[in-house]
């Protein structure tokens, strides 16, 4: 049997004292929890869970992104207020706001000793395009391609990734599908025609054609 | 002979090259897109010193359609006719894979006789998947389609069975969460073990033809070599990491569905080569007769759908599951996030075809052109599974 994550986590926060892991807990029958790892140890984190001779989660089964919105959230919270000259107890509602980020998510699974899944998640700070998150590529290869696909699809950029690009898009779209607030174009063939800005180009591209005086023969 | 006195300042000198051969001239080619053997619209850039591969680099996405976004817009029941489009050559194993994930996400149970004939279906596209595998593998070396018929003819008896099952041969939809949509007739299990009966006369014959092939035996060994330990950390599943000797098959490890319940071997390469592949898919079909043969012995009369199940206007409740079944081809999982509404939030297939090729690279440096399409023949992709 494979150690809770409580002790998991207990184990790396006394290897490299001042990391910050979170339990996240999971309330869907799978009972599936998983740690949320600050980016900053990230690797570090990584390495210790490929090499722990406990653990040896030597697989990484599966890479993916998640994208969450911004999100309000609302509490309900008892309030003494003067209601007619008397102290009372009230109930009000408190709107939060969860700012949204995007997600990488990864099952880790130990070959050696055949247990696993040990999930781990990293979360970027904003959800805007120069979204970063350390690459575990170096760790575990079989991150090259799905963190490829993260980037392509969710735009987060991964810092130490050998070959960052675009893996399903083609090279030049510019937006980042999977994301919730993503909008199709009305027509992927859309090409620009010869004006303006095309027509620039090409003026700058080519140079001016000679005139006609110059053309004729002398 | 005669020796030569060299000065020092020749000997620090940098060696010239004086051969015929040009060095640091590489040419790149584009294999594919449009190729027969890319096995669909895969391409792979690659960079040869004479015929010798040198670099390459795969190019993904001629497929691509956003299954995932598709999803996510749909409600959980929609995609599961969508999952048999993922890899079209086993929509069953697509079919279990998702199953298991929603009923993980839910905790719904399956009654047994549900279990067997998800087992029996499995196995039988495991059959027809490998056997039809071995056939483009022989193809890919050119020995154009004597072997590929051979084996489509007993394909086409296993494609007629899932006909007589679920009205379709190659997109089921078979699969409910919490059991199956019909119930299998005796009349089908007769038939079905039947053609499982006679499968093995059809191995016996079709090992003959090609394993001890002397051409196959020269195209195929010491071609393609992994390493397990490259194969492990680069996520390589399926027969192709079995192919190394690593011992890792979720039917045992996992032990989902009614597997713990069935005597079944894991057959074990040694070199990780591609002929140790090709080599899995022919004992692996071995392992699945015997595990058919047992299901049909074993199976009882009985409910095949959980009655508890809404399956339409479906709401698991909030949280996320990650479910996987070994397929035909290696790992199949799918990540699914619920917010509690009728779309999953987060509906993630992770495609084993797809990860198996992060080390095509490694596996063709240094190999001929030829031997690229033997090697990418003996991964086994299917391109809507790795496009998605």
């Amino acid at each position: 049997m494979m150690e809770s994550l409580e002790e998991i986590k207990a184990r790396i926060q006394a290897a490299a004292p001042g990391v910050k892991i979170d339990i996240v807990a999971n309330g869907s029958p799978s009972q599936q929890h998983s740690l949320l790892i600050d980016n900053e140890h990230a690797v570090g984190i990584a390495k210790f869970l490929r090499v722990d001779p406990a653990l040896r989660l030597d697989f990484c089964s599966n890479a993916t992104g998640v994208d969450w919105l911004d999100r309000t959230v609302k509490k309900t919270v008892k309030v003494k207020k003067l209601v007619d000259g008397e102290e009372k107890e009230v109930n009000e509602t408190i709107e939060g706001k969860i700012p949204g980020y995007l997600e990488a998510v990864y099952h880790l699974y130990s070959i050696t000793h055949k247990h696993g899944p040990v999930i781990i998640r990293m979360r970027t700070a904003d959800r805007t395009d120069g979204a970063r998150l350390p690459s575990l590529t170096p760790i575990w290869r079989s991150a090259e391609f799905q963190e490829r696909e993260i980037f392509d699809l969710y735009g987060v950029r991964f810092d130490g990734h050998p070959d960052l690009r675009r893996i399903l898009m083609w090279d030049e779209f510019q937006d980042y599908p999977m994301r919730k607030d993503y909008r199709e174009p009305d027509d992927y063939e859309w090409e620009p025609t010869p004006h303006d800005e095309v027509l620039e180009k090409a003026k700058q591209h080519y140079p001016p054609r000679p005139a006609e005086e110059e053309l004729k023969p002398s | 002979m005669s020796a030569t006195v060299q000065t020092l300042e020749a000997m620090e000198r940098p060696p010239v090259s004086m051969g015929s051969r040009l060095e640091g001239e590489l040419l790149e080619v584009s294999m594919g897109p449009q190729h027969p053997s890319t096995h669909g619209v895969f391409r792979m850039n690659v960079a040869l010193d004479g015929e010798i591969v040198r670099k390459l680099k795969p190019v993904f996405g001629y497929l691509h359609r956003n299954h995932e976004k598709i999803g996510e817009n749909t409600s959980y029941l929609g995609s599961m006719p969508y999952t048999d489009r993922l890899d079209y050559f086993c929509s069953m194993t697509n079919n279990w894979a998702y199953a298991l994930s929603v009923e993980k996400l839910a905790g719904i149970q399956v009654p047994e006789r549900a279990e067997y004939l998800r087992i029996i279906l499995a196995e039988l596209t495991r059959l027809q998947n490998h056997a039809s595998l071995l056939g483009f593998l022989l193809n890919d070396m050119g020995a154009w389609g004597t072997p590929l018929m051979y084996a489509f003819r007993e394909r086409e008896k296993i494609l007629d069975l899932f006909e007589s099952l679920s009205g379709s041969r190659m997109m089921c939809d078979y699969m409910r969460f919490g059991g199956c949509r019909v119930d299998a007739s005796d009349d089908w299990l007769v038939g079905a073990k039947k053609i499982v009966d006679r499968f093995p006369k059809f191995l016996d014959e079709f090992e003959e033809l090609i394993l001890g092939n002397e051409i196959v035996i020269g195209r195929t060994q010491n071609v393609g070599k992994v390493s397990a330990e490259l194969a492990i950390n680069a996520g390589v599943t399926g027969p192709m990491l079995r192919a190394c000797g690593v011992n890792y098959d979720l039917r045992k490890v996992d032990g989902y569905g009614y597997y713990p319940h069935f005597k079944f071997r894991i057959p074990l390469g040694e070199h990780g080569d591609t002929y140790d592949r090709l080599m899995m898919r022919a004992l692996e079909m071995r392992e699945s007769v015997s595990i058919l043969q047992q299901a049909f012995a074993q199976i009882q009369p009985g409910p095949v759908l959980n009655p508890k199940v809404k399956i339409r206007a479906f709401r698991p409740p909030i949280g996320e599951a990650y479910g996987r079944i070994e397929g035909p081809k290696g790992e199949l999982g799918f990540y699914l996030i619920s917010d509690g509404g009728p779309n999953p939030y987060r509906y993630r297939v992770r495609p084993p075809s797809f990860i198996n090729l992060t080390i095509l690279e490694d596996m063709c440096l240094g190999h001929t052109v030829a031997d690229v399409m033997v090697i990418l023949g003996s991964v086994d992709i299917v391109m809507g599974e790795v496009d998605r």
